[in-house]
């Protein structure tokens, strides 16, 4: 099928559904890259026009990559709940946009719908709005998950705490630890990207946050973020998991370039599930995702021609979704100008991530991030972080100082977050913001005081501080 | 203990920017400034160009073999940061002789040009002491160049195994830091997962010449024994020395 709109005296034509969506989506050089974005803005908004006009239940006949070839299709197409859609089935991208944005859609009919929508019907909604509806519309859908902390809840912004180190130093993680619980970090998850994938190494490091864990006694989740293989092996030599991480994508080509299967998390999955390490929960899988990542892979081909990677990025959700995560955050900044150019981009994408995982059901979280490759500074990165937070963003990534040594990129630093749950009136997940009480890293009016690394003697005393 | 030594005694352990203090719920008037100025560095290091002929004469030095030039396809900076596509093809008119290789080396300015100048040399003559044996083709030094262009000079050469020395991203703290990606078989196409990399070779605050060589010569070894890389050749062998 194809569709034509008319924008100042010129006609369009957009050859099909893979075709008009990327024609929409907002400008960005990665699909500059790929060869499929509009030629003008002209041609943009001519797509958005017909794309506003295209009946919801469309996305059901037509894919953007072939259900043959590619069991995310397949798992996204087999696993869609026409009951839950009905309630949208009669509205077009456009009325569906306006409906989103409406006073009957809260939080309860967000919540029954997602099991209805389709990471394209949703991507396709997102290119309608602007990004002031990004946050109307995120901050009214509420996703909450657990483990030994619950998260999502309204009010509630949590961190990952990252204490990531070039040689997997154990005393140099453990005083990027220290630093984050000081700053009342780390209720999301503690999680580190090892520098090294080698099992003997990831097992230590699992081990080292799972004795911190217990010396503290707090309600903190751990994961390394290693291969699922990995963990899988891990797991079977009983090592202390209590999260399986994988980075995954919107294709099986590009899944394929991260070396995993649907198959592979279904299993690693279901090893940690059987360890029952949770309290107040037991979703025990952790995805990251970012627009770019099929490209960069050259796994971003659809019916006719490349797919745009924002459609992509949704489709990533879809997989996410599949595997009942407790978290899932974009890494958004992170791949590069190539993908993202600048800050303008890099917000509007966290912003659209943000919205359609929440959309679909997915514990959504987004790393504030950008290199320095790319045109984009600090401001940008607290710009984001004050939208997201307004939009109920599940959480957020924050390393020292906000200068990730071991990957070599900024993400936010542990005041950042101070900052913004003071401006909003947001506050930690309860479990964890009722251990930071208990031990002082809380004080009665709900802020982090100024404390030195004494305040933590169950991890510090070893180091001799 | 006081508040300041304990903060010193964290701030030893790590490079991280830990204890940067607080003026309320934000960073302190300097550390913003530090971290401004840090920025500024790392934004200058991506622009520099790789000095050809001082890492030719370095590469010479410390191998004793011939290095040779190439080029990727990207005319220049700016397209190579916008243009990855390009970046990982050679650009026509290289000059390479397929030969019975074990090993090809690149050496590549990916996204820090300062890190090859600074490191690749030092890491290639610890690599080579501990490759007796082997045929290493003459290293190859390649501008503009992303990881896969090793993929393309690999085939080239004929060798079995392609070894890319390539400048990361700058980091704020880390704006020297060298990795190194190996691929059995290489060939255009080659998908990440068939590498494995051992990045942040950056002494003395990162991994020495001496322990990356002995992590980079353990995993060549188990790569030509199994005939493969990536995701299939995890570094368990009995072989790796143990972790630092």
């Amino acid at each position: 099928m194809s569709w034509t709109a008319t924008v100042g005296g010129h006609s369009y034509r957009f050859t099909d559904l893979r075709d008009l969506l990327a024609k929409a989506s907002p400008a960005r050089s990665g699909d500059v890259l790929a060869g499929c974005a509009a030629g003008s803005a002209a041609e943009r908004v001519a797509a958005r026009t017909a794309l506003a006009d295209l009946p919801l239940a469309h996305f059901l006949d037509e894919a953007v990559v072939a259900y043959e070839d590619d069991d995310v299709t397949r798992l996204i197409v087999d696993t869609h709940d026409a009951d839950a859609f009905a309630p949208v089935r009669s509205l077009t991208v456009g009325g569906f946009r306006d409906w989103l944005l409406s006073w009957e859609a809260d939080t309860a009919a967000l919540t029954a719908l997602a099991p209805g929508l389709t990471p394209e019907m949703v991507a396709a909604v997102s290119k309608t709005c602007r990004v002031a509806d990004l946050v109307a519309i995120a901050a009214k859908t509420r996703v909450v998950t657990g483990f030994r902390t619950t998260l999502g809840l309204p009010g509630r912004l949590a961190t990952r705490l990252q204490p990531n180190h070039p040689t997997d130093d154990p005393v140099g993680i453990t005083a990027s630890i220290v630093d984050g619980l000081l700053h009342g970090s780390g209720d999301a998850v503690v999680g580190i990207n090892p520098a090294t994938d080698r099992p003997s190494t990831v097992r230590g490091l699992l081990e080292l946050l799972d004795d911190a864990r217990q010396r503290l006694d707090a309600p903190i989740q751990s994961c390394v973020l290693t291969h699922v293989t990995t963990t899988l092996e891990l797991l079977e030599q009983g090592a202390p998991v209590d999260l399986v991480f994988q980075s995954v994508a919107g294709t099986q080509a590009a899944n394929r370039g991260f070396g995993v299967t649907l198959e592979q998390l279904r299993d690693a999955r279901e090893a940690a599930l059987a360890l029952g390490r949770g309290t107040v929960g037991n979703q025990v899988t952790y995805f990251e995702t970012g627009q770019g990542s099929a490209l960069s892979a050259d796994a971003h081909h659809g019916v006719g021609g490349p797919v745009d990677q924002q459609t992509l990025e949704a489709r990533a959700y879809a997989v996410c979704r599949a595997f009942d995560p407790l978290l899932v955050n974009t890494v958004v900044g992170f791949i590069g100008p190539e993908y993202l150019y600048d800050g303008k981009q890099i917000l509007r994408a966290g912003l659209e991530d943000h919205v359609c995982g929440k959309l679909l059901g997915v514990p959504m979280g987004v790393d504030v991030c950008y290199t320095n490759h790319a045109e984009a500074d600090a401001d940008d990165m607290d710009t984001l972080l004050t939208m997201l937070a307004a939009a109920g963003c599940s959480f957020v990534i924050c390393v020292p100082g906000g200068d990730d040594v071991m990957l070599a990129y900024q993400s936010l630093s542990f005041t950042d977050v101070l900052g913004v749950r003071a401006v909003l009136g947001l506050r930690p997940a309860p479990e964890f913001e009722a251990w930071l009480a208990s031990v002082g890293l809380l004080d009665d009016a709900g802020r982090v005081p100024p404390l030195d690394p004494g305040a933590l003697p169950a991890l510090t005393t070893g180091m001799g501080a | 203990m006081s508040t300041a030594d304990a903060w010193r005694v964290l701030r030893e352990a790590t490079q991280a920017r830990v204890g940067l203090g607080r003026a309320g719920d934000a960073l302190p008037t300097a550390e913003i400034l530090r971290l401004d100025a840090a920025h500024a560095l790392a934004r200058d290091a991506v622009h520099a160009p790789l000095d050809v002929e001082a890492l030719v004469t370095d590469l010479r030095g410390a191998t004793g073999l011939d290095v040779v030039r190439v080029a990727s396809e990207a005319g220049d900076r700016t397209e190579y940061l916008q243009r990855p596509d390009l970046g990982r093809r050679l650009a026509d008119g290289a000059e390479l002789t397929a030969g019975e290789w074990d090993l090809a080396v690149v050496v590549a300015d990916g996204l820090s040009a300062r890190a090859v100048q600074a490191h690749a040399a030092g890491l290639l003559a610890a690599l080579l002491a501990r490759l007796e044996g082997w045929a290493v083709a003459p290293p190859v030094v390649a501008t503009q160049a992303r990881v896969a262009l090793g993929d393309d000079v690999g085939s080239r050469l004929g060798a079995a195994l392609v070894l890319v020395l390539i400048g990361e991203r700058p980091g704020m703290s880390a704006p020297d830091s060298l990795g190194a990606y190996l691929t059995w078989g290489p060939r255009r196409g080659r998908a990440d997962a068939e590498r494995n990399c051992v990045s942040n070779v950056r002494p003395p605050h990162g991994l020495s010449y001496e322990r990356a060589a002995d992590v980079l010569a353990a995993l060549l070894t188990e790569s030509r024994r199994r005939q493969l890389s990536g995701v299939g050749l995890k570094d368990t062998g009995e072989a790796l020395p143990p972790a630092d």
